[in-house]
């Protein structure tokens, strides 16, 4: 079954006319091209697919757009500003917490979420928000370094984004 | 601005933080179809009939196809050619593709698959290795794809005098060892797109880590002229080893796009990803081992028994390498070697990080460690005394260029506090968990040692063409385009190229395009696998590089009037280093020597040097260099719980030169957290022939709240094979992860685990053992009676370790 579809993402509404029953990281790869939220598993296990709904990490392959109606979604796309990148984006490339890049988008979304709420998270802190997004190249170091990186930019007052 | 040696960002990674890199899975084409396939829920069975109409008539379904579509028989080895991609008689594993189905949407192709009818007559499944052995069950193969009944191979080597060095030895250890199959896990699924044009055009893009390979059989089992034929690797989203077979999906998509005439997608499932496999074999292991009273090895015997589960994959190479490696670290003047491969109703295993070496070296470093204890050894200075020289070969004849194992050594011990005495010198993590225990957590340290090839010497088929090529070309704007048929798995091989290529020519990196993995528009280069990227396209490169810059310097001595030796590439300009007014920037010189010599470009090749010993078996383990690495972890265990946490790990590595230290490190943190994990918790577990856990959540691995911190030591010896000096590091700092994790939990509390994972049930029934005074061990009890060959006998080379007769 078909239905009309009011879905805010990176700051654009779109109206869709697509299966109810599609999944958000469906919806976001299929109907709008959003290739960049990435597919896992499907069941809600790897992060993968972590987009920001108002701000908050959800899982895409574990949401229905048409309970998303009236919120604001972000995804990988919606990060930089122009051409202008998230400081996390530049610390990821820069600091090599990207290797395949699969799990980036997500993992940088959770990481903005909680940079987000928290100027000054603990390692702690960062372990605890990025615990549900798994990364098989990286043994975490590199990201935990470069989510530090730009906390510490953030809580100095360096950051531009 | 010295390019070589900074930590520069990979090329390839603003597409990857922006999302706009482009998996297989993320591309689509013009009235594209999806497909799924239909698989086996039987784990032994004939295939008695297949009804397809159902499927068929199902709308939106637009083609149906079964194994007497594809019969033709693959693998990646052409001694393994044992694959159908699409079962004909036989299933042989939970999860072997019986059929596919292409349609207008994946849903539908899905709901067809349950439409398609299979009448299978279930064969008793194979599961054990003993059951494998035992001759009076069915075969799993017929004919000409095993050795011997469910034997996929059998291998037996002895080089030097095996019972002299026994005979020479003060003390001698046996041990079993058993380390667990597990799986790479790369987070993309496998994904291929096929597309096929009406003049006959086949291109397939996938997620494969060797677009040559795969090129190969499809030309082989399409029957399409290989000529005709494209595979691109897209963007790969990680794979250890896991995407190195050619796959029935890549098969499949291709088929139905050349039987519809339309694009096929396919992506497999987390689930089928699971079942695809080809990941770490579970190898059983007997070792013997002799020594003097100092520690120094006089002969060494090691056995393995290896599960290859349903097909071959690289399951000959596998063998070989669980008893190639082990004479690359430390000094051992006799060695005999016996190894075997069966074929269970699993998946199939084949090359995961490490290929065949990680399970091998779990065995000697704990043995090692074992024999230490027993002899009252540092186990660190024990293993100092030992350790192989530069320019040097080893019993079984392989050659070692450099080794920095010594400082390795040195450097993990330094950081670490191992040693003893030192407990209050170690870490302040170490200290605050001291102080903070309870009794119940008691605190260990233990060191390992490992080693790589930096590339496997030999192709995967025969022949004398190079391993690897590159083409240069030099545009008159300025821009220098690479192209070369590596695949970039998220290691940085594509940057690297670039970062060859604007040091030698002395421009900016991000005036360098490198083009890669695309069978028609890039040489040849193997793949990745092995760890050979590095070196060997590294080396292409340069070889494609240095007649270009010749030309370069030609044309810019001419218009300066200087000698052509005089002239450097730096900085975006060529320089007289006798006269720095004399300089001409990058662009003229090259449009100087474009109107000198035309069209600016080159190309390179490299092949490995020929090293293979004399006797069958030598080409694998051969390669041009070997890394070193040493690790110490640090460990606390609940001695009520059996919980480890693995509290730090300090690894040193030896990969010749780091052309960038960030990448470097990447290799190794990403190592040290796959070892961890095989050490702890990852493990293909079955129920019969059914997966227990084919999923992220079942399937344990670390997050980044279990993943403990690493302190990562660079030991950059400078490798004579290697791209300026370069060696390998995306897999041998793997290899010492394991065994030091072991022997920290013994260092903890006086037992020995020794098999993978160590779980919290394993370490608790040891130290059950232990409080009834008996052995304090869990592992395999005994190696079962197999029959090896008779051995090949090969003397070792001149400059071998030799055995010094001292006794008789």
């Amino acid at each position: 079954m078909k239905s009309i579809l009011h879905l805010r993402v990176n700051g654009q509404t779109h109206e869709l006319y697509t299966d109810t029953h599609k999944t958000l990281l469906e919806v976001l790869r299929e109907d709008l091209g959003l290739t960049g939220t990435k597919h896992g598993c499907d069941l809600g296990e790897c992060g993968a697919c972590t987009v920001l709904a108002d701000g908050t990490p959800i899982l895409a392959c574990l949401a229905l757009p048409i309970e998303l109606q009236g919120r604001e979604i972000t995804t990988v796309e919606g990060l930089a500003r122009g051409a202008e990148l998230h400081p996390l984006q530049r610390a990821f490339a820069e600091l090599n917490a990207a290797q395949c890049g699969y799990c980036t988008a997500g993992m940088m979304l959770s990481a903005k979420a909680l940079l987000d709420r928290e100027k000054n998270p603990t390692r702690e802190d960062i372990r605890d928000a990025l615990a549900g997004n798994l990364c098989r190249c990286t043994g975490y170091e590199k990201i935990l370094e470069a989510v530090e990186t730009v906390a510490s930019q953030q809580s100095t007052g360096e950051s531009k984004g | 601005m010295p390019v070589i040696g900074a930590p520069l960002a990979k090329i390839d990674s603003w597409d990857k933080v922006i999302g706009a890199a482009k998996y297989a899975d993320d591309m689509s084409l013009p009235r594209m179809l999806h497909a799924r396939i239909l698989r086996s829920t039987m784990p032994h069975a004939r295939i008695v009939s297949i009804d397809t109409r159902g499927a068929e008539e199902l709308p939106g379904v637009v083609a149906v196809i079964t194994g007497r579509d594809v019969p033709i028989e693959y693998g990646i080895l052409p001694s393994s050619q044992d694959e159908q991609a699409l079962c004909v008689d036989k299933v042989r594993f939970v999860g072997d593709a019986v059929a596919a189905v292409a349609a207008l949407d994946a849903e539908t192709a899905e709901r067809a698959l349950q439409l398609i009818h299979v009448e299978y007559e279930p064969l008793t499944p194979i599961v054990t290795m003993n059951e494998a052995l035992d001759e009076t069950r069915d075969a799993i193969h017929t004919g000409a794809h095993a050795d011997h009944h469910n034997i996929h191979k059998m291998v037996a080597l002895e080089f030097g005098d095996l019972d002299a060095g026994f005979a020479e030895a003060d003390y001698i250890l046996e041990d079993t060892y058993f380390y667990q199959g597990n799986t790479h896990l790369a987070l993309e699924n496998h994904a291929a797109l096929a597309s096929f044009s009406p003049d006959g055009h086949l291109t397939l893009w996938s997620s494969t880590q060797t677009p040559h390979y795969v090129h190969r059989a499809l030309a082989k089992t399409l029957e399409l002229p290989a000529s005709r034929i494209r595979v691109v690797a897209a963007a790969i989203g990680g794979g250890f080893g896991g995407k190195t077979d050619p796959f029935s999906h890549e098969i499949v998509a291709c088929k139905l796009a050349m039987l519809t005439g339309r694009p096929v997608k396919i992506t497999l499932t987390r689930q089928e990803v699971f079942y695809c496999h080809r990941g770490r074999h579970p190898v059983l292991m007997w070792v013997k081992m002799g020594v003097r009273q100092d520690g120094e090895p006089t002969a060494l015997h090691f056995r393995t028994l290896l599960d290859g589960g349903a097909y071959g994959s690289y399951g000959v190479a596998s063998t070989y390498y669980t008893g190639a490696l082990q004479t690359v670290t430390y000094k051992i003047p006799a060695y005999k070697f016996e190894g075997m491969r069966v074929f269970t109703n699993k998946p199939p295993c084949g090359p995961k990080r490490g290929h065949g070496t990680p399970q091998p070296r779990f065995a000697l470093e704990i043995h090692l460690d074992k024999i230490a204890r027993h002899l009252g050894l540092d186990p660190a200075a024990y293993r100092k005394q030992f350790i192989v020289e530069d320019k040097t070969k080893t019993v079984n004849h392989l050659t070692i260029t450099t080794c920095g194992l010594s400082e390795c050594i040195d450097r993990v011990v330094e950081a670490s506090g191992f040693g003893g005495e030192k407990r209050e010198a170690r870490s302040e993590i170490h200290e605050s968990k001291i102080e903070n225990q309870k009794s119940k957590i008691k605190n260990g340290l233990g060191l390992a040692c490992g080693s790589y090839l930096s590339g496997a010497g030999l192709p995967i088929y025969w022949n004398q063409m190079p391993h690897s090529g590159v083409i240069v070309k030099v545009d008159r704007g300025g821009g220098v385009a690479v192209f070369c048929g590596s695949t970039d798995i998220g290691q940085g091989s594509t940057s690297l190229l670039a970062y060859i290529a604007a040091e030698e020519f002395g421009i900016d990196v991000r005036d360098v395009r490198v083009i890669t993995a695309d069978t028609d528009l890039t040489p040849v280069d193997l793949g990745s696998y092995s760890s050979r990227v590095t070196v060997m396209t590294g080396n292409a490169c340069i070889s494609a590089i240095r007649p270009l810059k010749q030309k370069i310097l030609d044309a810019a001595a001419e218009k300066l009037l200087v000698p052509a030796e005089s002239l450097s590439f730096r900085d975006g300009e060529i320089i007289c280093e006798d006269d720095d007014a004399r300089r001409l920037k990058w662009t003229e010189a090259i449009a100087l020597a474009e109107a000198k010599h035309g069209t600016l470009s080159g190309t390179g090749s490299y092949k490995p040097p020929k090293r293979a010993g004399p006797y069958k078996g030598s080409g694998v383990g051969i390669s041009p260099s070997y890394s070193y690495a040493a690790c110490v972890a640090q460990v606390s265990v609940d001695i009520e719980t059996g919980q480890v946490r693995v509290e730090k790990i300090w690894l040193a590595h030896d990969g010749g030169r780091a052309l960038n230290p960030i990448l470097v490190e990447g290799q190794v943190e990403g190592s040290v957290y796959m070892g961890v994990g095989e050490a702890l918790m990852e493990e293909m577990t079955y129920r019969g022939g059914l997966h227990k856990a084919p999923s992220l959540l079942d399937y344990k691995s670390l997050t980044m709240r279990d993943m403990p911190p690493v302190e990562t030591f660079l030991v950059e010896t400078n490798d004579p094979e290697g791209p300026f000096g370069a060696k390998e590091a995306g897999q041998g700092p793997l290899l010492p992860v394991p065994p030091a994790i072991a022997n920290a939990i013994y260092d903890a509390i006086g037992v020995r685990i020794d098999e993978t994972p160590i779980t919290p049930d394993k370490i608790l029934k040891a130290l059950e053992e232990q409080e009834k005074g008996r052995a304090a061990r869990f592992g395999p009890k005994n190696f079962p009676a197999v029959k090896y060959p008779e051995p090949i006998r090969v003397e070792p080379p001149e400059d071998a370790p030799r055995l010094e007769r001292k006794k008789g």
